[in-house]
């Protein structure tokens, strides 16, 4: 068999992505068409910059999905004559291409960078919606009640943000500290967050008839330890959920130092929205804090919140490939992103290829979220 | 304005004290220390034979006496062993357990010794940093001015041409992280066998094998356009799109106030409105947003700096990372802290200064 | 310009239209106007929000904006089509042939320049003037506006100074190249009353002074009639009525116009006797104008197959001065027939005294200084406050910023705790009670209405949900089908459809979300509400709708309402009982009809003087007060009002300025604190006096004494 031209290779890889290009029709067609009932996502449709973003962004999420149908290899398998072949080149004995090359261990690139799209679209958006919980839980009361509590949390905030970010990585994602158990401590720590806010939030609304909330609050607490108890401890007896500690590791690194950042967008808003008057009203038909600071500020800082989610899903993927890059907290198998970029970047000016591809993704994906941010923030200020 | 400048340092050392300690305590875990004897010990120490290692090495007893003793506030150890050998943490060189002094800590002036190149850490430390000086400063001149002018240029006519196509310059540039432009920027223009370079070299237009040079270890020595260019263009291309979207935000709300309508209704031109009204109450957020891109530069510093093999700071910190140079990457730390607090004091009190509704009132 | 006849109009605008182009849409914002300004005439041009008036100022400047286009008409100031203009030529013409003054007037000025350059920059570019004179220029205008020390304003920046003082400064930058036409847009709204008085009167001066034409936007119709010669109204991006003052306030030939007049309180309004006529229905929105007339779906003359088969043009009336009316059926309308009365109601008698407030003092810790560094300020938001309420009763709490009406509000919600004094509310003591501490019983009977209503909804609940919410707290219903039925009841009680239930605020317009806000506060079966400002930022006509709904729920409920306000006229119509402030302190105390009848407080006595009145038969004595409200945090010595008063010389001794003046109590209970005698404030004189005393007259406000 030959070797492929370009214009095959991307005839191919663009066949290999069947399933991918069928659910963004559907997608986009059926959000196109019922845009109009849809509310702050539907008009996302009416900014091309939008549309542009929304598309690579499901790109990837598809990708992410299809990843089995999709890939042409084994990302993990190593196929000896293969090392650092140049894209399109033909497999021996299969009838099949390298269609972006190979690597230096000569496994296939276009299989990794596809497994790679799954690996960090679990972890980026999974870290940042904890993130999220952390900073928006201890944000609320900061901005809320102001005084020495907020005082104490802005200190703490303000700490964790004077670190360079890849010094923090260097200090917490090492083989020592797992020995230690901080990382361990820190996802205790950090975990709680959503069981607490999920539970003060359903609290807060149905304490007026207690059976329903003693329902709903039960649920949600025995759904919440359970995945608790998983995650941060490792001790879910059924096994569903668990963290590999490597992973636990650069995923506490990454909820950590997001969640400051958050916290301080959470407070300023908060501050700016409690002097309102459906605030007081609130407060004057005899509302508790946290319903007030949940039901009533929440809900109303959505905008500028959704905006930074999508911004920082972006910010934790560059930075969960820049832990990748210097080879820090995950496995040398791992095909995401980062990793690959570090390890093709050693021969980088022979073999261009294995770093590029990966480097282009991640570079598409955080784009994607950017425009799509873009497009958000411009379409929530034209009310 | 004398005593929010007190207030505003008080709080600064206060963070600096707790940062230095939470830095002291990571790296000072007992899995680090067991790892630093075995390498300077010897790599088949017993259990035990670590331990007395590292009691002996003044490694043992509370954390927080060990963080008095390396920053200077608590005597240094002193401990004679069983061949009446005195050793102790200030007793070096020439210094006896007589001559030397009581403290040695940071406060004194003694960082340390760094076990990857065999010096005392404040050499080591000083001759980094100003080589990572140069390379700031060269991103600082590149970055702000470009960074500026776009978001200027983008803001004063939101949804105009212009702004459309600087807006999409300055995204891009926030999506691509330095280990991707890096690495874009080398396959571009300096690898011999991919982008402009073999096409140059075939037509005779460059005399060596690549436009630009891969590395920029030859910048330690001199600066060249052509060895320095990349990793310069690397750091502040992530900075441009930031901080141009960030001006550009500051600018386009500026440019819906009030008081431009005022200033155009009296029939000032609109260059002079921009130049007159706009520009300096647009500059005021992007001026601390400068500031506050210090802990990001870091990041793009240490990035570069492996990518390109410029022995710099940054460079230092990832080999006392990955070698366990305990009072390498402690000292490397504190600095970096330093650095970034000192810019935020910087951010904080030019706001204050560059905002007269603040400083008057 | 040279072939411009100075008899002629200075300002004419024919047949304008101008329209907002949407991504989608066109939304036409002003349509066919018209109107003409002589040299050294003032114009006025009345409206409520959303009627064009405003985008009509910014075509005159060409300063539409991006989405904004003149689509027809000219508009020609002094002879030339401004509309054709190039930007060029343009420049030349604003700021030294046409000047602007604005609402906002901390908004309109440059944060970061100093008075004196923004100042001087308009000759420095109309007259090329150097800086030096142009500054020189800058501090003979600052001393025109009648403002002190200009030297040192000069130097300011625009935060150092009060808002009254910037709005001069606007005034000032306005007047730098002595413009022919000064176009002012809502000028006072963002002003206090007393500091408001001031500045129309500056207005009035210098436009005499200078020959200035003028071009007054407003929705008050009492300033129009302060300052204008001529107004013109608008309703829905046309004009409707145009002519003299006089002959539109007294001749009105447009039933806009007449129902506009019928439901703004003027003095004699009595919410029992004669209450006011609210204007039904709503304010069409721009692309959902009605065929024909715009006015006619709300319109009591209307005519199906008639008033909207054709569009309306504007009609000259015969006779009158250049007086013209967008009305078909206007000849056929009898003018002078009364309005309509409604319905007139008993006054209630006041039950069972329900709360009693006595000596109560609110102060706050504040760190002086912008670093927070200074010294810790005790700032007296109120001081010994004493007063009673009763069931049924109406008690008006009347002041203007920084009077300390708001912290009163927050103290008897239970949201901060009173400093010290006590707050009988029935028969419980709840001065250190806050709400949290408050049992749901005492919460839900003591409810507020609050004043901005874009802000007193959560914008992303439904409007049933927020009073289901309500009903939840208050522990109202035993099951949710139940609250929903109650929910149901009290969006009836407010009188909107039930199919609101299902709708998010921004689908209300202000005055619907004002009713849901009464409708939540009494879903507890509230028996105190506090009312802030309830209908201050509303539209007129909306006002009166709201303000009989909340009268009607407390006729039904025996409900005590405490009016807080800063509208004397409002005040006067529904109140029994009046409580004026003055930073912190309660100056004066009593029946309404002893409030608003010598003797007065002196200040008091100002404000009743200050507020514009749309009423050509009432006349007032002008009293203006030098200078602004004095800062809460820093308030004179002595008596707070002294540095404004004009009764000050008349006590001896400057007892004013020493020592707080003691509470007279005067026949009938009327509370004054003044250091004045009683003889003395037996001496003054009613501000408002009626000119012609023609009861049943041919505008809205029928016949009374004043």
């Amino acid at each position: 068999m030959d070797s492929l031209s370009w214009p095959l290779i991307f005839a191919k890889m663009a066949v290999q992505f069947w399933p991918v290009w069928a659910a963004l029709i559907v997608t986009v067609a059926l959000s196109l068409h019922f845009r109009r009932r849809l509310g702050l996502y539907g008009k996302l449709f009416d900014s091309t910059v939008g549309i542009l973003g929304f598309v690579i962004v499901m790109f990837w999420v598809f990708t992410a999905i299809f990843a089995d149908l999709i890939i042409t290899f084994d990302p993990l398998a190593q196929i000896s004559q293969m090392k650092n072949v140049s894209p399109g080149t033909p497999v021996p004995g299969s009838d099949a291409w390298y269609l972006l090359g190979g690597d230096h261990l000569a496994r296939d690139v276009f299989s990794r960078v596809v497994m790679g799209a799954r690996r960090v679209l679990t972890i980026a958006p999974a870290a940042t919606v904890i993130a999220f919980m952390v900073g928006i839980t201890l944000g609320l009361p900061a901005g809320y009640f102001g005084g020495k509590l907020d005082t104490g949390l802005s200190f703490i905030a303000n700490l964790v943000l004077a670190f360079p970010v890849i010094l923090l990585f260097y200090l917490l994602v090492t083989p020592e500290i797992r020995q230690t158990g901080v990382p361990v401590v820190l996802a205790a720590i950090l975990f709680l967050f959503p069981v607490i806010f999920v539970s003060v939030l359903l609290n807060s609304r149905y304490f007026t008839t207690p059976a329903k909330r003693n329902l709903y609050v039960g649920v949600a607490l025995a759904l919440g330890l359970w995945a608790y108890s998983g995650l941060a401890f490792n001790a879910d007896p059924t096994g569903l959920w668990s963290m590999d500690p490597n992973l636990l590791n650069v995923f506490v690194s990454v909820v950590f130092v997001n969640a400051p950042t958050v916290f301080r967008i959470v407070r300023g808003i908060v501050m700016d929205l409690k002097s309102r008057d459906y605030v007081a009203a609130g407060q004057t038909r005899g509302e508790g804090p946290w319903y007030i600071m949940l039901w009533e500020i929440l809900p109303n800082a959505r905008g500028p919140l959704i905006v930074d989610f999508c911004l920082r899903i972006g910010y934790t993927t560059i930075l969960l490939g820049t832990l990748g890059f210097f080879g820090l907290g995950v496995s040398p198998e791992s095909p995401d992103w980062g990793s690959t970029i570090d390890d093709g970047r050693r021969l980088l000016s022979i073999y261009p290829h294995p770093a590029v591809v990966p480097a282009l993704a991640l570079m598409s994906l955080v784009l994607g979220l950017n425009l799509l941010a873009d497009g958000l923030r411009e379409e929530s200020m034209r009310d | 304005m004398l005593p929010f400048l007190l207030r505003r340092v008080g709080v600064m050392f206060l963070t600096a004290l707790t940062l230095s300690f939470i830095v002291f305590c990571l790296t000072n875990l007992a899995p680090n220390l067991e790892k630093l004897a075995r390498t300077e010990g010897s790599v088949r120490m017993s259990d035990e034979a670590v331990d007395s290692w590292i009691e002996n090495n003044g490694h043992g007893g509370a954390m927080v006496m060990r963080y008095g003793q390396w920053l200077g506030v608590v005597p240094g150890w002193v401990r004679t062993d069983a061949q009446g050998v005195t050793r102790g943490r200030c007793i070096q060189g020439t210094l006896t357990a007589e001559t030397a002094p009581r403290f040695c800590g940071i406060l004194q002036g003694n960082w340390g010794t760094s076990t990857v190149f065999r010096e005392p850490v404040s050499k080591t430390v000083t001759e980094k940093l100003a080589a990572t000086g140069w390379l700031m400063l060269w991103v600082m001149l590149v970055m702000v001015p470009v960074s500026l002018l776009i978001g200027v240029l983008s803001g004063m006519r939101e949804g105009s041409r212009t702004d459309r196509v600087l807006s999409t310059f300055a995204i891009a540039t926030t999506a691509t992280p330095e280990y991707v432009s890096g690495v874009i920027l080398v396959v571009i223009f300096a690898s011999a066998t991919t982008g402009l370079s073999p096409l140059l070299a075939e037509w005779g237009w460059i005399e060596g094998r690549t436009l630009f040079l891969g590395t920029a270890t030859s910048a330690i020595d001199q600066i060249t356009f052509w060895n320095f260019a990349l990793p310069v263009m690397t750091i502040a291309l992530y900075g441009i799109g930031y901080i141009a979207r960030m001006t550009r935000a500051s600018m386009t709300e500026v440019m819906t106030q009030q008081y431009i309508r005022t200033a155009r209704l009296k029939g000032v031109s609109f260059p002079q409105v921009i130049l007159k009204h706009a520009l300096r109450n647009a500059l005021i957020a992007p001026f601390t947003v400068i500031m506050l891109q210090f802990p990001w530069l870091l990041n793009g510093v240490v990035i570069v700096e492996t990518l390109f093999n410029y022995k710099g700071f940054g460079w230092t910190l990832v080999q006392a990372a990955g070698n366990n140079d305990i009072q390498l990457l402690l000292a490397c730390s504190v600095v970096a802290v330093f650095v970034v607090l000192v810019t935020q004091l910087i951010s904080d009190v030019g706001y204050v200064f560059l905002n007269p509704r603040i400083r008057l009132s | 310009m040279t072939d411009w006849d100075p008899s002629k109009p200075i300002l004419e605008i024919e047949n304008l239209s101008i329209s907002f182009f949407t991504r989608t849409r066109e939304i036409p914002a002003v349509m066919d106007f018209s109107c003409s300004v002589m040299p050294g005439e003032a114009m006025g041009l009345v409206g409520e929000s959303g009627c064009g008036k405003s985008t009509v100022a910014l075509a005159v400047m060409r300063d539409l904006g991006r989405t904004g286009r003149i689509t027809g008409g000219h508009i020609r100031f002094k002879g030339r089509d401004l509309t054709t203009l190039t930007e060029e030529e343009l420049r030349h013409i604003r700021g030294s042939e046409i000047a602007m003054i604005y609402q906002e007037p901390m908004a309109s000025l440059n944060p970061a320049m100093r008075i004196g350059d923004q100042l001087a920059e308009v000759p420095m570019l109309h007259q090329g003037m150097a800086r030096a004179e142009a500054l020189k220029r800058a501090r003979e205008i600052v001393a025109d506006v009648r403002l002190p020390d200009p030297d040192r304003i000069l130097r300011a920046y625009p935060h150092q100074l009060s808002g009254g003082q910037q709005q001069r400064i606007v005034i000032a930058m306005a007047l730098m190249a002595k413009p022919a036409l000064l176009i002012l847009d809502e000028p006072t709204t963002a002003l206090d009353v007393t500091v408001e008085a001031g500045i129309v009167d500056l207005v009035k001066e210098l436009g005499e002074k200078y020959g200035t034409s003028m071009l007054f936007i407003s929705h008050n119709l009492g300033l129009i009639l302060d300052v204008c010669d001529r107004l013109c109204v608008m309703y829905s991006g046309e004009a409707v009525e145009t002519g003299t003052v006089h002959e539109v306030f007294d001749q009105m030939r447009h039933p806009y116009t007449q129902a506009l007049f019928r439901s703004i309180p003027l003095p004699g309004a009595d919410k029992n006797a004669s209450p006011l006529i609210a204007i039904p229905g709503n304010f069409p929105l721009p692309h959902e104008r009605p065929p024909g007339c715009n006015f006619g779906p709300r319109c009591d003359y209307f005519r199906d197959g008639f008033c909207n088969a054709t569009e309306v043009p504007m009609e000259a009336v015969p006779g009158h001065d250049r007086h013209a009316t967008r009305c078909l059926r206007w000849p056929e309308i009898d003018w002078n027939a009364p309005p309509k009365i409604g319905r007139v109601t008993e006054k209630r008698p006041p039950g069972r005294l329900v709360l009693k407030m006595e000596d109560l003092k609110k102060y706050y810790e504040v760190s002086s200084g912008a670093f927070g560094g200074g010294a810790e300020k005790v700032v007296k938001a109120n001081e010994s406050l004493s007063f009673e309420a009763h069931e049924n009763e109406t008690l008006a709490i009347v002041g203007e910023s920084g009077c300390g009406k708001s912290t009163f509000a927050k103290v008897l919600m239970g949201l901060e705790t009173a400093t010290s004094g006590s707050i009988m509310l029935f028969d419980e003591n709840v001065q250190d009670t806050p709400i949290q501490a408050r049992n749901t019983d005492t919460v839900s009977k003591l409810q507020m209405v609050f004043q901005n209503p874009f802000d007193t909804l959560n914008p992303s609940m439904t409007v049933g949900r927020q009073i289901i919410r309500a009903l939840e707290i208050f522990q109202k219903g035993n099951s949710d089908a139940e609250r929903e039925e109650m929910m149901l009841h009290l969006l009836d009680m407010v009188k909107l459809p039930r199919a609101f239930a299902e709708r998010m605020p921004r689908q209300l317009s202000g005055g619907q979300k004002q009713r849901v806000g009464i409708a939540r506060a009494f879903a507890g079966g509230a028996k105190v509400v506090v009312a802030d400002e309830p209908v201050s930022a509303l539209d007129v006509s909306v006002q009166a709708a709201v303000t009989d709904l909340l009268m009607d729920i407390q006729r039904e409920n025996h409900t005590t309402l405490l009016f807080i306000s800063h509208d004397l006229s409002i005040v006067r119509y529904l109140s029994d009982r009046v409580m004026v402030m003055y930073l912190g302190h309660v100056v004066e105390l009593g029946t309404t009809d002893q409030v608003f009848a010598p003797p007065y407080h002196p200040y008091t006595e100002a404000l009743l003087s200050a507020v514009p009145i749309a009423d050509t038969r009432v006349k007032k004595r002008r009293i203006v007060l030098e200078g602004d409200i004095p800062s809460a945090m820093n308030p004179p010595p002595g008596c707070p009002f002294q540095t404004r008063c004009r009764w000050k010389r008349l006590v001896p001794d400057a007892k004013c300025e020493t020592q707080m003046p003691p509470v007279k109590v005067l026949a009938g209970g009327h509370q004054i604190k003044c250091h004045l005698t009683d003889a003395q404030l037996a001496q003054m004189e009613p501000v408002l006096t009626r000119v012609t005393d023609s009861a049943g007259g041919t505008g809205g406000a029928s016949g009374g004494s004043i």
